[in-house]
């Protein structure tokens, strides 16, 4: 039996229909990155499946049971959302943050247990980031909130979470980081479904990606398999060649730099950039 | 401070200034006087002669007691819906009349004093129109689908807004010998309209509304991190929400009926709370409500000693809160980053 299950689901917000017939199956312990161009659904597929939104039609099963029927509570035990890396206004520790992911297992009016204070040491061990559980949130750079809110999610007790452009925003040295964390947890049995911008690290860390565009699934599949200069341009209408380096991983690299390593000798490489005529591929 | 001592200090700072405070007044008492009082009246100890007795219930009982009193409920309500507030708009800088309440009861106020001659039916009118004030800004906020944070902090100003202008036609039409001047003093706020009826009629309320609110205040803490977040930890976002709006409308619309419109409370003690206990609410929203008390009644007795008139206490908050902000923001400001 699947883990997360999507069958047939649609979704709109007032008029505009904004997913249609999404099918999806996902196991435990996969790596799921979600793919596509902005507007084109993927933080809509996010909500239904934290079960922010009720789909129109279709449903949503966590573990084969409907998660319209489950609480809201429940859900949070099972999955945790790790938001596009935000700003609090308020100078909450991360200690604070991080024992905000035992409030599911709590009723309104709680007290944090001696039992809860371990748990959110716990996860903060496992992040590497203990020292700084008494910093302020609001004092931390972009990756280190992140890391504390991924160890939110662990301190939650779920063991599935749903990541909207968990990278974006983050410099180069913190994405790399929060990816090999992606990958360190997955190892441990957490599933990941995240959507992101860049084709790359679905490359680098995921097992599958799943195509988005306008509200229907383009393509489902192996990322070697599905992420190629075709589905590229498709998704995004832009020209990339992925290229196989030392038949191991693979790259993206725009035609305009690859064109351009063909016809140059390296001496005068700007003139030689091909830009493509973008007006034909927008009326197509 | 460690956070075990801070609630038995402010308690006592509370409790001393409310004391101290007992001694001030046109006719000062020594404090020897207001204890023999109190153990003579509660305990039964000691003997008091009659004449002195008469005088004493009548200066404390019946006019410092209950207004020290209101000073306290009112700095803790306005306060405890200003950090609630904050919190669930997620914005430091908001304050308990972002929902138009305190608008809709000081028109509410001044509608009842030009068209009835009975004060409780000004008060009725007031707790009344704080409340319509708030539906209107929750309902333009419900007929618009989008980003609920954004839609009601926009209800708010629209209903404010409405509000406002409908109190300029009240103050255009009213007697401008009697009513008028009625209408402006009772805008300006001041605590000497308070007697003992009202306050238990009013603190009932208000203390319930503060306990209620200081025990959500550990979903306030998630309801801060945006509403997204709030609800993927399992918090029924709508219905808090709405229970706690609630709630705030209730406490800032009785500090109105009481002592009329006092500014700046609701927005400046959450962050000197802040500045002492951190972010965290469920010990933020006992400690502004702590803080907010002592700081009103100081405030009050200042807006009755500083001169020979009294000056009204709205005027005074203001005058104290807003250099008091400008000169925090340099330190409050570090959180908002």
């Amino acid at each position: 039996m699947s883990h997360i299950s999507i069958k047939n689901i649609s979704f709109g917000y007032t008029k505009k229909i904004v997913l249609s017939g999404i099918n999806l199956d996902i196991a435990s312990g996969e790596i799921i990155t979600l793919l596509g161009p902005n507007g084109c659904g993927k933080s809509t597929l996010i909500k239904l499946m934290l079960g922010l939104h009720r789909p129109g039609e279709g449903n949503i099963c966590l573990d084969g049971v409907d998660i319209s029927r489950l609480g809201s509570k429940t859900i949070a035990r099972a999955i945790a959302y790790v938001p596009q890396i935000h700003r609090s206004y308020f100078p909450y520790t991360v200690m604070d943050i991080v024992l905000m992911g035992r409030i599911p297992h709590k009723t309104f009016f709680y007290r944090y247990s001696k039992e809860d204070i371990n748990i959110a040491h716990d996860a903060m061990e496992r992040l590497s980031i203990s020292h700084l559980a008494e910093r302020p949130y609001t004092e931390l750079s972009g990756g280190e909130r992140q890391l504390a809110v991924v160890a939110r999610a662990i301190a939650q007790g779920a063991r599935t979470l749903i990541m909207d452009e968990p990278a974006t925003g983050l410099d180069y040295g913190n994405q790399l980081c929060l990816l090999e964390e992606i990958i360190r947890l997955s190892q441990e049995g957490y599933t990941f479904i995240k959507s992101t911008h860049s084709p790359e690290h679905a490359l680098w860390v995921a097992d599958r990606a799943i195509m988005i565009k306008n509200g229907t699934i383009m393509a489902d599949g192996k990322c070697d398999q599905i992420i190629n200069s075709e589905n590229l341009f498709h998704l995004y209408n832009a020209r990339v060649n992925v290229m196989w380096v030392n038949n191991a991983f693979q790259i993206c690299v725009p035609h305009a730099v690859s064109d351009c390593e063909q016809s140059s000798n390296g001496t005068d490489r700007k003139k030689a950039f091909v830009i493509h005529d973008r007006s034909q591929d927008l009326t197509q | 401070m460690k956070r075990s001592l801070l609630f038995p200090v402010l308690l006592i700072v509370l409790i001393v200034t409310a004391v101290f405070s007992m001694t001030l007044g046109k006719y000062p008492l020594p404090l020897s006087d207001i204890t023999g009082f109190f153990l003579y009246k509660i305990l039964g100890v000691g003997s008091i002669d009659p004449e002195q007795h008469s005088l004493l219930g009548n200066l404390l009982m019946d006019i410092r007691f209950p207004r020290i009193l209101a000073a306290i409920l009112i700095g803790a309500s306005l306060s405890v819906s200003g950090a609630a507030f904050q919190a669930m708009f997620v914005n430091p800088l908001v304050s308990p009349g972002l929902l138009g309440v305190l608008a809709g009861a000081s028109f509410g106020a001044a509608l009842g004093m030009v068209f009835s001659k009975s004060w409780v039916a000004v008060q009725i009118c007031t707790l009344l129109f704080g409340f319509v004030a708030v539906l209107i800004a929750v309902g333009i906020a419900k007929i618009h689908k989008g980003n609920t944070i954004l839609l009601l902090v926009l209800g708010g100003v629209i209903s404010g807004a409405l509000f406002t202008s409908f109190l300029s036609i009240i103050k255009y039409i009213a007697d401008p010998y009697n009513q008028l001047p009625a209408i402006v003093q009772w805008l300006m706020g001041g605590l000497s309209m308070v007697d003992r009826k009202l306050l238990v009629i009013t603190g009932i309320p208000q203390v319930l509304s503060i306990i209620l609110i200081t025990l959500f205040s550990g979903y306030l803490n998630a309801l801060s991190m945006g509403d997204e977040q709030a609800r993927a930890l399992g918090i029924p976002v709508e219905l808090v929400r709405t229970l706690l709006i609630f709630l705030a409308t209730v406490m800032s619309a009785l500090t109105v009926v009481i002592a009329g419109m006092i500014a700046w409370v609701g927005l400046i003690i959450p962050h000197v709370a802040r500045m002492f206990v951190g972010p965290d609410n469920k010990v933020l929203i006992p400690a502004s409500a702590l803080i907010g008390a002592i700081y009103l009644i100081v405030v009050d007795d200042v807006s009755r000693m500083l001169f020979n008139v009294e000056i009204p206490i709205g005027i005074t908050t203001s005058l104290i809160g807003i250099p008091f902000f400008a000169i925090m923001l340099k330190k409050a400001k570090r959180g908002w980053g």
